[in-house]
């Protein structure tokens, strides 16, 4: 038996209670008033966070972000020569901030890890007030600062990160990615590989154990399975194993003819360069000359390879030697403050910070549901891809892939892949239900 | 059987390389008591003096054209090695032979390295247990990377062999076994390189006075003290002599993988296991287990050894590493009451 007794203790409870009650149907509501939400800028600035390797092994990709970044503020607060803002068919950019708020910016350092940049990604917008946060150089690292900003209500521009997994299973609405994918590595490669080594042969690959090497050694395996090509064997390597002579010897005697290394950074340097000394360039295989193929190209990492890139076809997202308007005015403009061209991480960073700005001009406020649509289902031009649609199902960008091969004939340091072929759009455009995963919700939160 | 030599050939390789990390570490461990973590990066050092010498030698000269402009709108530049430009013939040779001579120049920058390390550093440590010894090691490890990356950058710097070597030799045509059986010359060499230089440290501790009187230290420096020898001064060039070790070691694996600011690392660790399985403080010990992991490593990574055990490749080392302490806790061949009292 219990006594109905008010104390003053219960009193403040219950008072306590009510009040909560009573509030609540206001979060509900609350995304009707649209400036409220996470770092909403109330000064006469606004703060962008980029977030990149600056330490580890990615850590000279991340500098040249880092670079891009600075150079796309710059432009967006009107210093310099304006850069892609001449030549982006959006005229909504001044050159006078974004929506007349001069832009700033802080940094991050995500060390190539997932918890790091978590980490380094919560701390700009907790502290530092970034609306919006950008950039990274690993898919593992995307998709997981991707789910961090999708929870947190703030706008993910992906950096490089060439995973199906980004916009496929593990796609976000606050989450937007310019740069390809490994699918359409395979589609754009797929052909020019059966145009230039035949539709009679049989495939080894060497792929990294992680997300990014999983999905780029299925999606090749698929295109060139459905030219005629045969799978000798997929092999898995630990990231990072160096030394690949153990995975690179059962090559020689499996019966491929052709040698698909799905590696990137140093494991892409590394086994290239040991595949190369142990004769696979000049080895014979079932009556043709052996071939390799690094599906991903970067002209930073080819670097690294030196002359063993030469001759070798890979894809990629933009180099600096396209001709077209945008392309050049780009380069024009990292030419000349830093001396040296721009890598496709920079394009893709510099592309991803102007497309954002762009979408609140569009929108006329920085209130993300209000941005998100600006950016579902936008066409642009003049950004160094040819025509591009940022897809509104799953946030993917369609535009041109880049056949590249390495320069046999490098004129410069720098110009050290040789694009075969422009692949357009049409061809590397897929169903995007075929990765499945959900967008999620796109309501405003505030921090 | 093909694949079994090849296997064989990669885990000699692969040994070499353990052996001559794991040789330089047993050395200082057997002399100075000192667990040593900054020994890889003695390794990537050896390798960065090889990146620097090459680096020097192609020093170029920069032409400005103006005729012809960048894509960003600055003149041209026509670049071409003073050295080339001054020497000619020797110049171009040197440059090809930039790897294999940089070890002249190796030789002096490890021992001399080596001593201040053990005179600045490691000394102040003798007397402290191993843990502070394991983090002051390791701290300089790190800050020795740091200081690499700051100068050249996290990506790996390509290091070519020389032309002569570039490329594979047939071994199968060598021996009558068909023509499938080709290995990369550099990769015979570097195991030629690892067999000498083991062959020399212990020729060197076998057949000098020196080199018994380092023998002697180790077993009891106490009491060659008391016969009047500065052991303290011999066991300073011992750890000069273990760095050289790792950085020769390092230099000729630079034309195999290019060398980057983390190399050392990602040997250190598996060196330890070397020198914990052949038994701390034994040389032949940690020569033996490098060799034999190496090999093991290699013939694990087979696709039919892998298709009834998955992923043995990456653990196949702890694996036997636990089996031989269980059964034989003090390695291979190490030696009883070392680290045990």
């Amino acid at each position: 038996m219990s006594r109905l007794t008010m104390t003053r203790r219960g009193l403040l409870k219950a008072g306590a209670a009510s009040g909560v009650a009573l509030a609540a149907p206001m979060s509900f509501v609350r995304g009707a008033y649209a400036e409220d939400f996470c770092n909403m800028p109330t000064g006469g600035s606004v703060t962008l966070g980029f977030n990149v390797p600056q330490t580890g092994a990615y850590a000279d990709e991340g500098a040249d972000e880092l670079r891009a970044y600075q150079l796309a503020v710059k432009h967006l607060n009107g210093e310099g020569d304006g850069g892609m803002l001449n030549t982006f068919s959006s005229k909504a950019l001044k050159g006078n901030g974004v929506l007349g708020k001069k832009v700033e910016f802080v940094t991050g350092d995500t060390q190539t890890k997932s918890d790091a940049a978590r980490a380094s990604a919560k701390r700009m917008m907790e502290k530092d007030g970034a609306i919006m946060i950008t950039g990274g150089s690993s898919s593992g690292v995307a998709i997981a600062v991707q789910g961090l900003c999708q929870e947190s209500g703030v706008i993910f521009m992906a950096g490089l990160t060439h995973s199906n997994d980004t916009t496929g299973k593990d796609k976000k609405r606050y989450g937007f990615r310019h740069f390809f994918n490994a699918y359409q590595s395979g589609l754009a490669l797929g052909p020019i590989l059966a145009e230039q080594f035949g539709k009679e042969r049989r495939a080894y690959h060497l792929t990294a154990d992680y997300t990014w090497g999983w999905t780029q050694e299925e999606s090749i395996k698929n295109a060139t399975e459905g030219l005629g090509w045969d799978t000798v064997e997929a092999v898995r390597t630990p990231l990072g194993a160096g030394d690949f002579s153990q995975y690179l010897t059962p090559v020689l005697n499996s019966g491929a003819d052709v040698l698909i290394l799905n590696h990137y950074g140093k494991d892409m340097v590394n086994s290239l360069t040991q595949a190369v000394q142990f004769g696979m360039r000049e080895k014979q295989a079932n009556g043709k000359d052996f071939q390799i193929v690094v599906p991903l190209f970067s002209r930073l990492m080819a670097q690294g390879a030196g002359d063993n890139i030469k001759g070798i076809l890979g894809t990629t997202n933009w180099n600096w030697s396209l001709q077209d308007d945008g392309s050049a005015a780009f380069v024009k403009a990292f030419g000349q403050e830093y001396g040296f061209p721009p890598s496709q991480a920079a394009q893709t960073c510099y592309v991803q910070t102007l497309l954002y700005a762009d979408a609140c001009e569009r929108a006329g406020t920085f209130a993300p549901p209000q941005v998100i649509a600006a950016l579902e289902g936008f066409e642009f031009d003049g950004m160094g891809n040819g025509k591009t649609l940022y897809r509104a199902a799953d946030h993917q960008c369609m535009k041109d892939v880049l056949v590249v091969r390495g320069n046999e004939n490098a004129t410069s340091q720098f110009d050290l892949l040789e694009v075969v072929k422009i692949v357009p759009r049409d061809q590397v455009t897929y169903d995007p239900s075929i990765f499945g995963g959900e967008l999620g919700p796109a309501d405003a939160k505030a921090c | 059987m093909d694949a079994i030599l090849l296997q064989f050939l990669n885990g000699l390789d692969k040994g070499g390389a353990y052996a001559l990390i794991a040789l330089g570490l047993t050395l200082v461990f057997g002399t100075l008591g000192v667990v040593n973590f900054a020994h890889g990066a003695l390794f990537m050092l050896g390798a960065f003096c090889a990146v620097t010498f090459n680096k020097l030698l192609s020093l170029e000269q920069v032409v400005l054209d103006e005729t012809k402009k960048t894509a960003w709108g600055t003149a041209t530049e026509i670049r071409t090695p003073y050295i080339e430009s001054w020497f000619g013939e020797l110049g171009s040779f040197l440059l090809d032979y930039s790897v294999p001579v940089s070890i002249l120049v190796t030789i002096p920058v490890m021992l001399l390295i080596g001593i201040v390390m053990e005179r600045g550093l490691i000394k102040h440590f003798y007397n402290r247990p191993h843990a502070d010894q394991i983090l002051v090691t390791f701290g300089l490890a790190i800050v020795i990377q740091e200081i690499i990356k700051h100068y050249f950058g996290a990506n790996p710097i390509p290091q070519a062999a020389p032309d002569i070597v570039d490329g594979s030799a047939n071994i199968g045509a060598l021996f009558g076994l068909g023509d499938n059986i080709v290995y990369p010359w550099w990769r015979l060499v570097y195991f030629g390189f690892s067999a000498t230089i083991i062959a020399s440290v212990f020729a060197f501790l076998q057949f000098t006075t020196y080199g018994m009187v380092v023998r002697a230290g180790m077993r009891d420096s106490e009491t060659v003290g008391m016969l009047g020898i500065n052991i303290q001064k011999r066991f300073t060039v011992v750890f000069g002599l273990a760095a050289v070790v790792a950085g020769l070691a390092g230099v000729m694996y630079t034309p195999i993988l290019p060398p980057d600011y983390h190399m050392g690392m990602d040997f250190l660790v598996l060196s330890f296991v070397v020198v914990v399985v052949g038994g701390m403080g034994s040389l032949p010990g940690a020569v033996l287990a490098g060799f034999m992991l190496g090999i093991l490593q290699s013939f694990a990574s087979m696709t039919e050894i892998k298709s009834i055990f998955p992923g043995i490749d990456q653990i196949i080392i702890y694996l036997v590493a636990v089996v031989i302490l269980l059964t034989m806790p003090r390695g291979l061949m190490g030696r009883e009451g070392v680290m045990e009292e």
